[in-house]
């Protein structure tokens, strides 16, 4: 396996996973603004904030408010996020490899290229939004299926897994750093706190499993350990981790990698969830994120093109 | 409603399909039989289902816009060109016989130059020829071979005889498109392949293949063989994934290979560095080495041209094949058949008048309006002079750059290219085609593609035929001839 096409496959996946991240963060953002009152709702601020964009949007907006924000998130060429740029450098990627990826594979990803491309003025009116972003989650889904079913699972399928797997986690992490700091406490939010909470959940699509697995009521300190440190929970942090694991065996030289990952798994297992509130929980998202950024580097010294 | 076949006129030019008495010819009556019971819409559905299944293959190629590069659907009519066998059998050996001349001649250039000792060729070509390469002086690639493959453009005139137009002997493109025109077709007029037996021409990738694993300066039964692209924003980026893909071999640009010390080639894998075989190149000669050639190349790798001279790797096509690519060389292409072949050639070239003669350079400059004026080195059409649709002052602009350079320039008169029916709205009409065989050597044996890619023009009246330019393609179709 060349280490280019290697680098490609990954960033095809990343890119893939991301679309579909953020098409679900602006879906249940979405949810979360019809159930709370004015006052008491954060707007569409915090998904900025989650993608550690709030700077340069600033450069181009001037507020929050939902048309600048979903224009941001969903076509802005600018933002190298934003649903658009990501499905556009998804494409981009499959096509410098469609020798080696399955041509359902191309297809599925150039054709929602297209779909958003043609269809972004519905991502932003309110009555089309929803089945907007399903089918960018939809297509997402497709092409990982596609990928599994028709790809022969060998060293290509590693780094594309491992590309979504990493993508994952980071996005997992930055919603529970920013969504949990965010939650509005006083005497007027009461009422809302558990469905915020909810809301977390949602995010991931992890309100269900959640109560499958927990079986308790949604309380802060149940919601973060599952969500960080549930090994079943396929968008938790540990779950994330523990395949990453798994892949770097299939990996040539992969002695380091192995130990830098293990090195994370080692610390995320030593969080207890009841201490991290507030200022701990925020301090330890942003180790963890550097951790997350570690491995990428790892990765990219080892197997990529310099 | 059906077509009216009746009212097809092929206005004075030679028509592939219906001659002059408006009567299909012999190979093709199955053809016109099953065409004129189509009804207009039936036509029209086959139409779309072709745009549909092209869309969905993804069979595209790339134009380059302002700035950015876009894909663009290949764009096939449904009506396919026929050749009877029997015609394609004596234009196949033309083929053979002037590839192997064509090689005899390179190998001949970088190495005693006989042929310019005997008097046959002129010395002042070389000297001012833009694609001779002097570091390839010496060098004998493996079997003799450098031109590995070539792209040679056929056409008919008003006699209907074939005659050679050009030979592409660089990185000539176009064969996965002759191999996808047919997938299309097959999807499309399914029981017309149960009426007509047309000869099958997916062949070319394993044919490829084999002649790619032949070259291989190392002894291995399975020697690795990769395809050396620029990258996606070349024009011909779909074909290069192509042909890797249905030869199972890498795709790589320039930065995944390297040259070690030990000048052989490597390419960069997550396992670390894999010694490479052969390079089928895709790449320019100049691009190719930023050592050798162009320094300032980004396509290429440092040192490649060491390895290929040190016989550590094979290049395909070799580098400075493309002496042999320049229209005043072609103009000698039937003499270097005589003196190498002892045989006279079998496929005509069309009648040339090389600028640096004076009695043709005379010639030249009082007929520009009849003529066509090439520049040697240019591809693609461009920088022609099409005589009889150009105005005086262009004439006199062309007659300027002639005298300004007569070696670059060669005239040819302007040839009534042969038409086929082409599908245009509701109507069928002629067009004019061209034809682009390719060709394999590897030194033992020589094989040639079942036809080629047929070019048509789109638009009425029109003679350019390149894609870049607006032209669309046919399946190009070898068929038996039918008992009457």
């Amino acid at each position: 396996m060349l280490s280019r096409v290697a680098e490609t496959l990954y960033w095809m996946a990343r890119y893939v996973e991301r679309a579909e991240n953020i098409a679900r963060l602006i879906n249940v953002n979405n949810l979360l603004l019809m159930d709370l009152p004015k006052g008491v709702s954060a707007g569409w601020e915090p998904l900025i904030d989650i993608i550690g964009n709030r700077e340069p949007f600033l450069e181009l907006y001037d507020d929050f408010s939902e048309n600048n924000v979903l224009e941001y998130l969903v076509i802005d060429k600018n933002n190298p996020s934003s649903i658009l740029r990501s499905l556009l450098a998804a494409r981009d990627n499959t096509r410098t490899v469609r020798e080696v990826v399955p041509r359902q594979v191309w297809e599925s990803i150039n054709r929602s290229y297209y779909f958003v491309k043609e269809n972004a003025q519905g991502a932003l009116s309110k009555r089309g939004r929803f089945f907007f972003m399903k089918h960018v989650v939809e297509f997402a889904h497709l092409t990982f299926g596609a990928l599994e079913a028709t790809l022969n699972h060998d060293l290509g399928y590693t780094f594309i897994r491992f590309g979504s797997l990493l993508e994952r986690a980071d996005m997992t992490s930055r919603i529970i750093d920013v969504r949990t700091a965010r939650l509005v406490h006083n005497q007027t939010s009461r009422p809302f706190e558990n469905i915020q909470w909810m809301s977390v959940l949602r995010s991931l699509s992890a309100y269900q499993m959640y109560r499958q697995q927990m079986g308790v009521r949604v309380s802060p300190k149940e919601v973060l350990e599952f969500m960080l440190q549930d090994i079943v929970f396929p968008r938790s942090v540990l779950f994330c981790l523990n395949t990453l694991r798994h892949l770097s065996e299939d990996m040539p030289n992969n002695r380091d990698i192995i130990d830098r990952v293990e090195h994370s798994i080692q610390e995320l297992r030593a969080q207890d969830a009841a201490k991290l509130k507030a200022d701990v929980l925020h301090l330890y998202i942003d180790e963890l994120q550097v951790d997350l950024a570690e491995i990428h580097q790892q990765l990219s010294e080892q197997y990529f093109l310099h | 409603m059906m077509i009216d076949w009746d009212a097809y006129q092929n206005s004075g030019f030679f028509d592939e399909l219906i001659d002059a008495g408006g009567q299909p010819r012999q190979s093709g009556q199955a053809l016109v039989r099953f065409l004129s019971e189509l009804t207009v819409e039936e036509m029209d559905a086959a139409r779309v289902a072709a745009e549909l299944a092209v869309k969905e293959m993804g069979i595209t190629f790339t134009v380059y816009g302002d700035g950015s590069s876009i894909d663009r659907a290949w764009p096939i009519d449904i009506i396919p060109r026929i050749i009877s066998n029997e015609e394609w059998q004596k234009v196949e050996a033309g083929l053979v016989q002037r590839v192997q001349a064509l090689n005899l001649f390179i190998d001949d250039i970088y190495h005693e130059q006989n042929i310019i000792k005997d008097g046959v060729f002129p010395q002042e070509l070389i000297k001012k020829s833009v694609n001779f390469r002097p570091q390839c002086v010496g060098i004998s690639p493996p079997k003799g071979v450098w031109a590995h493959i070539c792209g040679t453009d056929l056409v008919r005139d008003k006699d209907g005889t074939f005659y050679v137009l050009e030979d592409n002997l660089r990185v000539p493109s176009g064969v996965s498109y002759m191999i996808e025109n047919r997938s299309v077709m097959k999807r499309v007029f399914p029981e017309l392949f149960e009426q007509i037996s047309v000869l099958p021409v997916n062949d070319y990738p394993s044919q490829l293949f084999d002649m790619l694993t032949a070259m291989s300066p190392r002894p291995l039964n399975t020697p690795e063989v990769v395809v050396l692209t620029p990258g996606m924003y070349n024009s011909a980026y779909f074909e290069h994934c192509y042909l890797a893909q249905e030869m199972g071999c890498e795709l790589v640009e320039g930065r995944d290979l390297v040259v070690n010390d030990d000048d052989c080639v490597y390419m960069k894998t997550v396992a670390g560095l894999r010694r490479v075989d052969v390079i089928y190149r895709r790449i320019d000669d100049l691009f190719l080495d930023p050592e050798a050639f162009n320094p300032d190349s980004q396509l290429g790798v440092a040192g490649l041209l060491r390895a290929w001279k040190k016989g550590k790797v094979s290049l395909v096509n070799a580098p400075g094949a493309g002496v042999a690519d320049d229209k005043v060389v072609y103009t000698y292409v039937p003499e270097m058949i005589q003196y190498y072949l002892g045989e006279p050639a079998i496929l005509p070239n069309v009648e040339s008048y090389r600028c640096y003669e004076s009695d043709d350079f005379n010639y030249v400059v009082e007929n520009i309006d009849k003529l066509v004026v090439k520049p040697a080195n240019e591809s693609g059409g461009y920088g022609l002079l099409i005589g009889p649709k150009s105005t005086r002052e262009q004439q006199q602009q062309c007659i300027e750059r002639i005298k300004a350079d007569p070696r670059n320039f060669i005239a040819q008169p302007t040839l009534s290219l042969s038409t086929v029916p082409t599908l245009d709205e509701e109507q069928v009409e002629g067009r004019h085609v061209d034809l682009r065989p390719f060709i394999l050597s590897s030194g033992e044996q020589t094989y040639v593609t079942t036809g080629g890619l047929t070019r048509v023009a789109l638009v009425k009246g029109s003679l350019v035929v390149n894609s870049s330019q607006g032209g669309g393609s046919k399946d190009t179709w070898i068929v038996e001839e039918e008992g009457v």
